[in-house]
């Protein structure tokens, strides 16, 4: 009979340098939880932008000038790359999660798709932009 | 000494006990996520600076609003829930507890705020 015993649980080690090299599945899986979290910065700026739409045109003046800066531009469309890689990336994990490309060839293929395929969706949503 | 097996020792005793239940609400949102998102961001990359009368006549009307307001909501738990297991894998005790209830906090925050706007802007 197994007896009761008390173990110190381990936080998922960080894998990724000390125990594996880095790989493009490991490395296109690490930027989805990067691009997924960093999201949170373009968010506040949309949520302030809705606000001061709704505050009236003075104060949307001011977001807006902001938001549109170089800084709000480069923070809004990083946003747009980060939200087209996660967006891919999240459709990887459905597949992945289907049980279906799981062997290294297809998944680093579906890892180049993602990253290739972010940077195709970001330019033609900025040419959406202009026309 | 106890008569138990050692399965029905670690019956009920996983990390989060809902780990499926997690699991199911990130495919779920995702892919109504995957659906809407495309269309929200033409909507609101093209308001975005183009000035105030144009980007009040875009959210005046139904479904770029509701889009919006639901694009929101979805996100944000889908955020809450995302940022939740990567706090889980880098933090622990009360350290975890505390970013767990911050990221909870500050998503419910961002989407009554966001919605209020939205909502005043299109009523």
């Amino acid at each position: 009979m197994a007896e009761e015993t008390r173990i110190e649980r381990p936080l998922s080690p960080f894998m990724i340098g000390p125990y594996y090299r880095p790989q493009l599945t490991s490395m296109s899986s690490i930027l989805t939880r990067i691009t997924g979290n960093a999201l949170i910065v373009g968010t506040l700026l949309m949520v302030w932008w809705f606000l001061a739409l709704a505050a009236g045109p003075e104060y949307f003046e001011t977001a807006e000038w902001w938001i549109t800066s170089w800084v709000g531009n480069l923070i809004m469309f990083g946003s747009l790359w980060a939200i087209w890689y996660h967006y891919l990336a999240g459709l990887r994990h459905l597949i992945f999660d289907a049980g279906k490309g799981l062997d290294i060839k297809t998944a680093e293929k579906l890892g180049w798709a993602c990253i290739y395929g972010s940077v195709a969706l970001t330019v033609a949503t900025v040419i959406i932009y202009w026309i | 000494m106890r008569y138990l097996t050692d399965r029905k020792r670690a019956v009920g005793k996983g990390s989060a006990h809902t780990g499926a239940e997690h699991h199911w609400y990130m495919m779920v949102s995702s892919v109504a996520l995957a659906f809407m998102v495309p269309t929200f961001l033409i909507i609101f990359g093209r308001a975005l600076g183009s000035g105030y009368e144009s980007a009040l006549a875009t959210f005046e009307r139904p479904f770029p609003a509701i889009l919006a307001g639901l694009t929101l909501f979805v996100g944000m738990q889908h955020f809450h829930k995302g940022a939740r297991v990567m706090l889980e894998d880098y933090t622990s005790g009360t350290t975890r507890k505390l970013l767990i209830m911050l990221v909870v906090g500050l998503t419910y925050a961002l989407t009554a705020a966001g919605i209020f706007g939205i909502a005043k802007i299109a009523l």
